[in-house]
């Protein structure tokens, strides 16, 4: 065999105490690349992303148009924006659930014995993540325009509605990460997380207009940071207005991320 | 010179169950340390610990000086690490896989590709370079896991179980690779369930059992403790056992390990050459042999002598230890 090693007083010297800067964001995309690779050799792993949104954006189109707004012509605008914040808040479920198998898969004992920045395999995946979250956005709205949705924002307000809808996805996945890294299995991650988004993404301004609400109901519903989204997302769409509501929104999404990804990484640690 | 590893008065604790309970470990810089144990022992768990993937519980351990619990991060920079279980992405093919492992530890993609393609050629892995690992037997992995290890050329290398679960050819070219990291100035932890393994590779061994270490020392220290060889002896009529243990005692001045279930007695000896005198004792006091036997020791029996008790029974069955006796049982439950 040749020569493999390197004298151990030179690797110890060579040795740095941490990562730096540098070196962990060039971790954290090479563990993007492979989260990458994963996807494309499981497309099935996509399915959430398209089929989804088509879904969901033609039946409640076409359940709740002529109820809610006399139409579903009529209900579009308000509804597409619900639609997009709900399909991308559920696909970022799917990072904490993912996470959760593959900490279980033996590849990860291996990057917890390699001298890496311990938040690289959990914002790796997170980084591949937008990508599923770009292609969810697009569909809802691609599917929207089929069936006769014309948004007033223009392409600027739809593409600011898409990024403030996905940016606030990635910033929720952090929560889901966390969840990843404690549960015991994958479906524990799923159904904790199905607990949380349900009333989140349902009891919100995103199908119905609030004031048809019950009182306490409305409450609750004014204050979900997810009819903040919507509200957002539907001024950005529909007039590529920016609101104080997209301020609320993004002030929200960096609280979230600036508590639950440090969190994530201590959680990760733990499992040491 | 600093010693590889330096470990003093481990502990893991799982729940109620120490799992690693008070291990001191000492191991010099180029020599490959056997750690030796059945399954449930406390083996990987110690692995693990010193390679910064599990917490020390109670006790400290370094390696070449540096802390495991102060200074992980630069501990792992020195270590490769190759588990039971084969450490790969079953996404990515065997090249991608090293092409990764590479960038991670900070080498450059060019480099990476050639370390990766240098690795698979030494490994005899190039044809399977652009295969994806789900495709790979258990052999293949075990090797591609072994490369990975070795990107970086770490000082020192932790290889649980390298062979278990591996067909004996496989087996052998992983004791050679083995051989070869130590002769390039490697120096290896392998932690092992086959005496054989940690006899043919391991300057010194360490046995342990229930998290604790029983015995330290050179292979041909921990066979002679237990004798060089075992007599095995099968009776013709179960009653004649404890006479046959009398003549033993007698002719060798050695306790018989007595199995009366399956009518057997073994017993260390030295030398092949004492069995005659045993056989002859067995004759004058009128005792009918059915079969005889004169083996190595296998693990079970170094661990009898060295704990007083066997080790499991689910490890009796995956020694690869010759059983001449096995052949003859259904024959006996025939008659």
């Amino acid at each position: 065999m040749t020569t493999i090693t390197i004298g151990s007083r030179a690797a110890v010297a060579r040795a740095q105490s941490r990562p730096s800067p540098a070196d962990t964001f060039r971790q954290i995309m090479i563990m993007a690349w492979r989260a990458t690779k994963k996807m494309r050799r499981n497309p099935e792993q996509f399915f959430d992303v398209t089929l989804q949104p088509v879904l969901f954006t033609v039946m409640f189109a076409y359940i709740f148009g002529g109820a809610i707004s006399g139409d579903v012509k009529s209900y579009l605008p308000l509804m597409i924006p619900g639609i997009l914040a709900q399909t991308v808040l559920t696909t970022s479920m799917a990072t904490g659930t993912q996470l959760r198998e593959d900490i279980d898969k033996g590849v990860f004992d291996r990057f917890r014995s390699l001298p890496m920045a311990r938040i690289a395999p959990l914002a790796g995946p997170m980084v591949a993540d937008l990508l599923r979250y770009t292609i969810a956005a697009t569909i809802t709205f691609a599917i929207g325009i089929a069936i006769g949705y014309r948004p007033g924002g223009g392409v600027r307000g739809v593409v600011a509605a898409i990024l403030l809808a996905v940016f606030t996805g990635w910033s929720l996945a952090w929560v889901f990460t966390c969840l990843g890294t404690v549960a015991r299995s994958a479906q524990s991650v799923q159904g904790i997380s199905m607990m949380i988004m349900f009333p989140l993404t349902f009891l919100s301004n995103a199908f119905v207009p609030v004031n048809t609400l019950p009182g306490w109901l409305a409450a609750f519903v004014r204050v979900n940071p997810v009819s903040h989204l919507v509200s957002a997302d539907r001024d950005l769409a529909n007039g590529a207005h920016v609101s104080a509501e997209a301020g609320w929104t993004l002030v929200a999404s960096v609280a979230v991320i600036v508590v639950f990804a440090p969190l994530a990484v201590r959680l990760y640690k733990r499992h040491l | 010179m600093t010693a590889a590893v330096h470990a003093r008065g481990l502990v893991k604790t799982f729940g109620g169950l120490r799992a690693v309970d008070g291990v001191d470990l000492d191991i010099d810089e180029g020599e490959i340390f056997g750690v030796l144990g059945p399954n449930g022992a406390g083996k990987t768990t110690m692995l693990k610990m010193l390679a910064t993937l599990l917490k020390i519980d109670d006790g400290e351990g370094s390696v070449f000086g540096i802390d495991l619990r102060r200074e992980p991060h630069r501990v792992r920079q020195l270590i490769g690490v190759t588990g039971q279980y084969a450490s790969v992405d079953e996404n990515l093919t065997a090249a991608e896989n090293l092409w990764m492992f590479g960038r991670l530890q900070g080498l450059s993609s060019r480099r990476s590709r050639d370390t990766a393609a240098r690795l698979l050629e030494q490994f005899g892995l190039t044809d399977a370079a652009d295969k994806r690992i789900s495709h790979f037997s258990g052999g293949m992995r075990r090797r591609l896991d072994l490369a990975a290890s070795l990107i970086t050329q770490p000082p020192l290398i932790f290889l649980d179980e390298p062979t278990t679960g591996l067909d004996p050819r496989t087996r052998g070219q992983m004791w050679d690779t083995i051989r070869g990291l130590v002769a390039s100035g490697c120096t290896v932890l392998l932690t092992t369930q086959y005496l054989d393994e940690a006899d043919q590779l391991a300057g010194r061994i360490a046995v342990i059992d229930h998290g604790r270490k029983v015995a330290e020392g050179t292979p041909d220290e921990l066979k002679t403790s237990v004798g060089n060889l075992t007599l095995r002896l099968r009776l013709a009529a179960d009653a004649d056992m404890s006479l046959a243990a009398d003549v033993v005692r007698r002719q060798l001045g050695e306790e018989p390990v007595l199995t009366p279930e399956s009518g057997q007695l073994n017993v260390p000896i030295e030398t092949a050459d004492r069995v005659a005198d045993v056989l002859i004792g067995l004759r004058q006091a009128g005792v009918h042999v059915a079969s005889v036997g004169v083996d190595k020791p296998t693990l079970d029996e170094v661990f009898l002598a060295l704990t007083g008790h066997g080790s499991s029974e689910s490890e009796r069955a995956d020694t690869t230890e010759p059983e001449p006796m096995r052949a003859q049982a259904p024959q006996e439950m025939a008659r």
